[in-house]
């Protein structure tokens, strides 16, 4: 029974279709078939890849980065924040025509909220806990949870099911968006436990043509206004489309921020109208030819040369290099 | 202390028994009233409080929050402590003013220190205003008193925070059963009676600090000719947005000279 563990695919990739992680087989540790009458060349790592608490020699823990795997399948979300506003976007999968869309942008609080990739249940779940985390901290202290903090305790719940033999890693990616009294932030949540700020980021399939198109403005998000986000929020969902039609079906877009006057615009999913409205404005400033003359008021617009270069930018992310090091975090 | 009532005729818990076991077979309805009194299960609550702090005074005035109470602890009648601070900082935003037990006052003291430094190591530009240390202590002053273990004490929260909308000045009370509000000027224990009024009568909106001295000495004054408990020894504080100050403890000046003081056998021979 263990040979056979050993030489077959492990299980969870068979049911996204995909060839086993060929890239990830040669290990340089690789050993050729002991005492167990070897038929074929085990990978080195399946031995160590069973459960969460087992290292591997090199000092890797598998089954957390398989689980990292698994937000790498799911659908892409972006977010991005500028001073005092926060926007996440999600692309929505379904999964047949005959179903609804799977949802994956949660309010969390009025001041915060969360998008996910990859298991959308353990999403939910995930969504749950901080949504209790919240109230929980409301109740006591008759103010909202700032969201570093949301962030952390989301991240040492995933750290618990790093180590403990009867647990498995959640297997979502968490970008958690949110307002506290120092501003608008952003996090990212993977399911190592590790937890990072970002100015924009994104995850996901096809995540790094958005990283892509992120990467060339994210010095300007400080500034940018609330509908600025937005269309650029669109935009680098767009790219993760790969030529599908970006519509207001396919594609989820929140917001939470401080107004102008102070007060609090809370954590909202921005209806399909709307998103349509501006999607139809973005194609239009398209269209016209010369990328200096600004339709609207968008700082993106000196930009909208470089889009079909972002576009023609290596899609495939997701092979790393044989001999990476170990890769706990996105 | 109350006579100890007898014991009640079976035990109301299995801990309970397994207590009367243990317990001296004399003293056993004295800990059995002890424990019945206390939730049945052995264990000793609050009763009363022994040594207790008087009254605090407190308003909102046009830069903050100003705060004030007397220097004195009593142990029962005697007024035992004369140079206790009742009034204390919290955080980088907040006063708190405590009457009651004041063995009490510290361990809440105790609660707020370990809230403040956690929240201070964060170091994340969030910091704890006193709307939401207002809102901790009534949560543990409540349940402590659902627990029948109350915190004996009448706690003033105030402070002044920075909000999105300017300087917000807060002030607050929360007592020993969970009782809490919010108000312009607050007083606990005689000063209910007798500073509040005064305070209702002659409180405005944006005063300035030397008037909302005068206004708070009177109080003061008020407090300490008819409460027996007080001490001419008070301490002032106040909290601004830019920081706190908790002013050296002085006296108020009195006056005695009243003629039937002066000759008190005079209309009523005999007297003294």
């Amino acid at each position: 029974r263990q040979q056979k563990e050993e030489n077959s695919t492990p299980e969870p990739y068979s049911c996204y279709g995909h060839a086993p992680l060929a890239h990830l087989a040669s290990s340089p540790d690789r050993r050729r078939g002991e005492s167990r009458g070897g038929r074929r060349p085990r990978m080195f790592r399946n031995q160590y890849d069973t459960d969460v608490t087992t290292w591997s020699p090199q000092g890797r823990l598998f089954q957390v980065e398989y689980a990292m795997e698994a937000v790498k399948q799911g659908s892409a979300c972006v977010g991005l924040r500028s001073a005092t506003h926060a926007v996440l976007a999600a692309a929505n999968k379904s999964a047949n025509e005959l179903s609804s869309h799977q949802r994956k942008v949660f309010r969390v609080a009025d001041h915060a909220g969360v998008a996910l990739a990859g298991l959308t249940a353990d999403g939910r779940v995930l969504s749950r806990f901080l949504r209790n985390e919240c109230i929980n901290h409301a109740f006591v202290y008759d103010a909202p949870l700032p969201v570093s903090r949301l962030a952390l305790r989301l991240a040492d719940k995933a750290q618990v099911c790093t180590q403990r033999s009867w647990k498995r890693p959640y297997g979502v990616g968490l970008l958690v968006a949110g307002l506290d009294e120092s501003g608008a932030h952003l996090y990212y949540n993977c399911p190592s436990g590790n937890y990072f700020e970002y100015q924009a980021f994104a995850i996901g399939s096809r995540s790094q043509a958005a990283k892509t198109y992120l990467e060339r403005r994210f010095e300007k998000f400080n500034a940018y206004t609330p509908d600025e986000l937005i269309k650029d929020a669109l935009s680098a969902i767009k790219e993760t489309l790969q030529g599908e039609k970006l519509t207001s079906s396919n594609c989820t877009i929140a917001i939470v921020g401080r107004k102008e006057d102070g007060t609090v615009e809370p954590f909202s999913m921005i209806d399909s109208k709307r998103i349509q409205e501006i999607i139809d404005s973005m194609e239009a400033a398209d269209e016209a030819p010369a990328a200096d003359v600004p339709a609207e008021s968008s700082s993106m617009q000196e930009d909208r040369g470089d889009a079909p270069a972002a576009r023609d930018a290596p899609a495939a992310d997701e092979p790393a290099a044989p001999d990476a090091p170990a890769p706990m975090d996105i | 202390a109350t006579p100890p009532s007898p014991a009640p005729a079976e035990p109301r818990s299995s801990s309970d028994e397994r207590n009367q076991s243990r317990i001296n077979p004399s003293r056993e309805s004295m800990d059995a009233s002890a424990a019945a009194a206390g939730g049945g299960d052995g264990t000793q609550r609050t009763l009363n409080p022994y040594v207790t702090g008087n009254s605090v005074i407190a308003m909102k005035y046009k830069d903050g929050v100003i705060m004030a109470c007397d220097t004195g602890a009593s142990y029962g009648s005697t007024l035992r402590y004369k140079s206790v601070e009742r009034i204390k900082e919290v955080g980088k935003h907040s006063l708190i003013g405590g009457s009651g037990e004041f063995s009490d006052f510290q361990e809440i003291l105790r609660y707020l220190d370990e809230l403040t430094l956690n929240d201070h190591m964060w170091d994340d530009g969030n910091s704890l205003g006193p709307k939401e240390i207002h809102a901790y202590l009534t949560r543990v002053m409540y349940n402590r008193r659902n627990k029948f273990d109350p915190l004996w004490n009448s706690l003033v929260l105030g402070g002044v925070k920075k909000g999105p909308k300017g300087d917000e000045k807060y002030l607050g009370m929360v007592n020993m059963i969970g009782t809490h509000f919010e108000e312009n000027h607050i007083a606990t224990g005689f000063g209910n009676h007798m500073a509040i009024p005064i305070l209702r009568g002659e409180w405005r909106e944006d005063m300035t600090f030397e008037e909302a001295v005068k206004l708070i000495e009177k109080c003061l004054l008020v407090l300490l000719y008819r409460d027996r408990s007080s001490i001419n020894k008070f301490q002032i504080a106040k909290i601004t947005t830019e920081g706190s100050t908790i002013y050296p403890p002085y006296a108020l000046k009195t006056n005695w000279g009243f003629a039937a003081f002066e000759n008190p056998s005079k209309g009523a021979v005999g007297t003294w």
